[in-house]
């Protein structure tokens, strides 16, 4: 008995290789193109899965990466930069008190189950995030246009359609970033029959109107998205399919790389980037710093509640020796709360340099003579503004030890590091943020306005002026003049140093030398659409 | 044998309960509230308040025990805080990756190791010997996620023999059945692709195998050593028998009762402890998702999860020691 299984065993196992050897002849290789430059298919590999496919539900950027393919907003951000363009709506007019926006859409575009892009859709999608009132659901509608339907607080008061292809926008009272917010991933419109159709479930098949078409998602491994046959701005996209897949560990996805099993990855190791530089195969993709990086000092806490000390703290830090070792010179040094890429950033603003007399001097005259010990909290995991959070809290502990200040470096899980610094705990902290809609006001009035203790303003910093400023700038819309009452903070802050920025971060990404097209936008989320690969 | 096997059955309900118990201890007792973690550093504090409450996480911790309880007594497993989807459809496809791996880990593990735990003990001292276990020490002592990053470098970049990552080829990938990919393939008729997952499978399954590889190896060689000196084995070389024979058969069966017990064992570890490997091979396995599921505080899935693994190595531990019967006669369960 037991020799009649083995010689069927046998046998199966001849036959199965025998049935190999004719038909793995067939084609499973590289990504195809055609003569024109255009099919095939790309391979994007990153750190993390998506968590939900539906981009008004999540804040994570690994869900916008795919999203993004998929649904499109009404307006758009340029190429390269966070000035808005046209997106599904070809032009729109604002009126002169700020309060109402007008906007023409694009004639003719289909979502991708058919179902026509209109006004009504539109309407559709922002009373679905607007009338919900479901903050947890829809967190960052609340987070950038400040509340729902009926609030005190919200910007927008109505949505409504005027005819087919126009939708207009009323506002409770101006909001300057408005257009920039609008053209974030999360606003993306999405097809109404979709949503009715899919219910709880549309956070797995997303309908929009985008370049490319959702297929398939499995979780934690891949999502694979088809051309969209019908894309309503011709000739695009170029490629035939775009596989988004996950790797989790830095190297391994560098290895994927260079064996040629995926063609585009992000999150290249800033150590790592000289293999990419000398493969001639590989290409090096930088993405332009739209985050900051930065020490916080907690100025309710002794001895920070003291300005001298935060000023002589600031003294002594080296950045640029922090900046070349730790960043591997993926990243510049920073000398405002934003990233200069950003309008209304203060570049006449005179950093504290390295200087350790006078902050020896600031220390004495704020009654420390002799330094004195502290804890220094250093975040566990890399983030995109700080890839070795503990090498550099350790560069900071010997740079205080030179003027007698004694650093402890604490430190925790993520979630848990978060928790205690909202609540005030730490005395002196890093940390940092990316921005979400490239405006000065995602950065200044989240992190440092008297509105945000509690939520983001981990410094417990307050300035009634500074206050006042942010305020005024978020319904100035004039640019010129919004720019100028954000270089005016920018002095205040600096002068007050509530921080030690540190770097604006370069996040690097790597591709086959054959992708052409492709951007890294600052937001960290870009369309293929224009991308091709041979 | 059968009442053995019910009577431990039996004592499983409360070591699975004393489990659920401490992890759910555990995970509530460190601070971070999954809400904010989820809805990101730019939550407003109404969202986070909203979402905790939507979570049930506002009411006592013992009466969030209870419900937790209470549903899995109806055979519900809960839903992802964070993905919205039921834990008992979600967790199959991450749990079958990670079984496949860890069975083809442990054939690896077990082959060489146990031949290499028999051939160093028949020629203890030699060259081979020495060697052997030489490797195994630094098998045992080797850190995973380096072994595996220069498996990569030098069988996949350098030689180009393998894939470097995932469980298939990404341009030309499975269609999911069973989601254990080997079957899948072969119920399609795919040989190329049966061909392509083993591939993928080899890297993984040596970093994966090279830790219970070498305890095996040196748990073999000792328990052989001890059963080859004893008086039968002498008897039965002085009955003439070939060398190999008297190893192969009549001193292996004898020493194979702790071999057995520490395979057990380390099937058991593997499927919960084949994080670093995944992380690296690109592996969408259970571990990585229970991992993720403590990084994002997603309390359901890191219990339940847990409960699954646990469950699966209590199981195995069962069938060991039923294996035991089945090798040694003398060996009898009341």
């Amino acid at each position: 008995m037991k020799k009649t299984w083995s010689i069927a065993f046998v046998i199966i196992l001849t036959l199965s290789l025998a049935l190999t050897g004719c038909s793995s002849s067939k084609k499973n290789g590289a990504s195809g193109g055609n003569d024109d430059g255009g099919g095939g298919t790309l391979i994007y590999a990153r750190g993390g899965d998506s968590v939900k496919l539906d981009p008004a539900t999540v804040t994570d950027g690994e869900s916008f990466i795919a999203t993004a393919q998929v649904t499109e907003t009404l307006v758009d951000y340029d190429k390269e930069s966070t000035k808005v363009v046209p997106g599904l709506a070809k032009s729109w007019e604002m009126s002169k008190d700020g309060k109402t926006y007008t906007f023409h859409l694009e004639k003719g575009v289909k979502f991708h189950d058919g179902t026509p892009f209109n006004a009504d859709a539109v309407v559709y999608n922002f009373n679905r995030w607007f009338k919900s009132k479901d903050a947890k659901t829809f967190a960052y509608f609340k987070s950038q246009f400040s509340g729902f339907e009926g609030e005190k607080e919200a910007v927008i008061k109505e949505v409504k359609a005027i005819d087919d292809n126009t939708v207009q926008f009323t506002l409770n009272r101006p909001q300057a970033p408005f257009l920039k917010n609008l053209a974030m991933s999360p606003f993306a419109i999405s097809s109404p029959a979709a949503i009715k159709k899919y219910g709880d479930k549309y956070i797995e098949h997303p309908v929009g109107t985008g370049p490319f078409v959702f297929k398939e998602w499995k979780r934690n491994d891949t999502i694979t998205l088809e051309k969209n046959k019908d894309y309503w701005k011709k000739g695009l996209p170029k490629l035939d399919k775009v596989i988004i897949k996950v790797i989790k560990d830095n190297s391994a996805r560098l290895n994927a790389l260079v064996k040629g099993e995926v063609d585009l990855i992000d999150g290249v190791n800033p150590s790592e980037v000289d293999k990419v530089k000398s493969n001639s195969k590989l290409q090096l993709f930088e993405r332009p710093p739209m985050n900051i990086g930065y020490l916080g000092f907690n100025v309710e806490k002794k001895p920070f509640n003291n300005k001298k000390v935060r000023q002589a703290l600031s003294y002594a830090i080296n950045k640029k020796e922090i900046v070349k070792n730790f960043y591997e010179g993926t990243a510049e040094p920073a000398k405002n709360p934003m990233p200069p890429t950003i309008a209304g950033y203060n570049d006449s603003i005179q950093d504290y340099d390295l200087d350790l007399d006078k902050a020896k001097k600031l220390l004495k005259e704020a009654g420390y003579p002799n330094g004195f010990k502290m804890d220094l909290w250093a975040m566990p995991v890399p983030r995109p503004y700080m890839p070795n959070g503990q090498k550099v809290a350790e560069a900071i502990q010997s740079d205080f030890a030179k003027i007698g200040v004694k650093a402890k470096i604490v430190t925790m899980e993520w979630a848990t590091y978060l928790d205690k610094l909202q609540d005030g705990q730490a005395p002196m902290f890093m940390l940092g943020w990316t921005g979400d809609n490239g405006d000065a006001d995602n950065f200044l009035y989240a992190l440092l306005d008297k509105d945000s203790i509690g939520s983001n303003n981990y410094s417990r910093y307050k300035n009634e002026e500074v206050h006042k400023l942010l305020l005024q700038a978020q319904t100035e819309t004039d640019e010129a003049k919004r720019n100028d009452i954000y270089k005016k903070v920018q002095e205040i802050i600096h002068d007050d140093a509530p921080w030690v920025p540190l770097a604006h971060s370069k996040p690097q990404l790597a591709g086959k030398s054959t992708i052409k097209g492709f951007f890294p936008h600052p937001t960290g989320t870009q369309s293929f659409a224009d991308v091709t690969i041979e | 044998m059968l009442t053995y096997t019910i009577r431990r059955l039996v004592t499983l309900i409360p070591v699975l309960f004393g489990m659920i118990l401490i992890v759910f201890s555990l995970i509530h007792a460190i601070p971070g509230n999954p809400a904010k973690v989820i809805l990101g550093q730019q939550a407003t504090k109404e969202a986070v308040a909203a979402l905790s409450k939507d979570l049930g996480l506002d009411k006592p911790i013992h009466i969030q025990f209870i419900d937790y309880i209470k549903q899995l007594l109806h055979g519900d497993l809960g839903e992802s805080i964070r993905t919205k989807a039921p834990i008992s459809e979600e967790i199959w496809p991450y749990l079958a990756a990670t079984i496949e791996l860890s069975i083809v880990a442990m054939i690896i593990a077990i082959v060489i190791g146990v031949n290499a735990g028999i051939i160093s003990a028949w020629f203890q001292n030699s060259w081979f010997d020495y060697i052997a276990m030489l490797l195994a020490l630094i098998g045992v002592s080797m850190p995973i996620f380096w072994l595996g990053l220069m498996e990569q470098y030098t069988f996949a970049i350098h030689w180009d023999l393998l894939p470097t990552t995932g469980r298939d080829n990404i341009r030309d990938p499975v269609e999911a059945i069973t989601h254990l990919y080997l079957l899948d393939t072969l119920l399609q008729g795919r040989f190329d692709q049966f061909i392509e997952v083993i591939k993928h499978l080899i890297l993984p399954g040596f970093a994966l195998g090279t830790i219970p590889m070498a305890i095996i190896a040196r748990i073999t060689r000792s328990s052989m050593l001890e059963v080859m000196r004893s008086d039968y084995i002498r008897t039965a070389r002085a009955k003439g028998l070939g060398s190999f024979w008297v190893v192969y058969k009549h001193s292996l069966k004898n020493a194979l009762i702790p071999v057995i017990t520490v395979i057990g064992l380390q099937t058991g570890l593997l499927l919960g402890g084949a994080i670093l490997t995944e992380t690296i091979f690109g592996w969408p396995g259970i571990g990585s998702y229970i991992y993720e599921a403590i990084q994002n505080r997603d309390y359901p899935v890191i219990q339940s999860g847990i409960l699954v693994i646990a469950s699966i190595f209590v199981l195995i531990n069962l069938v060991v020691d039923l294996l035991y019967a089945a090798i040694d006669p003398r060996i009898k369960y009341r």
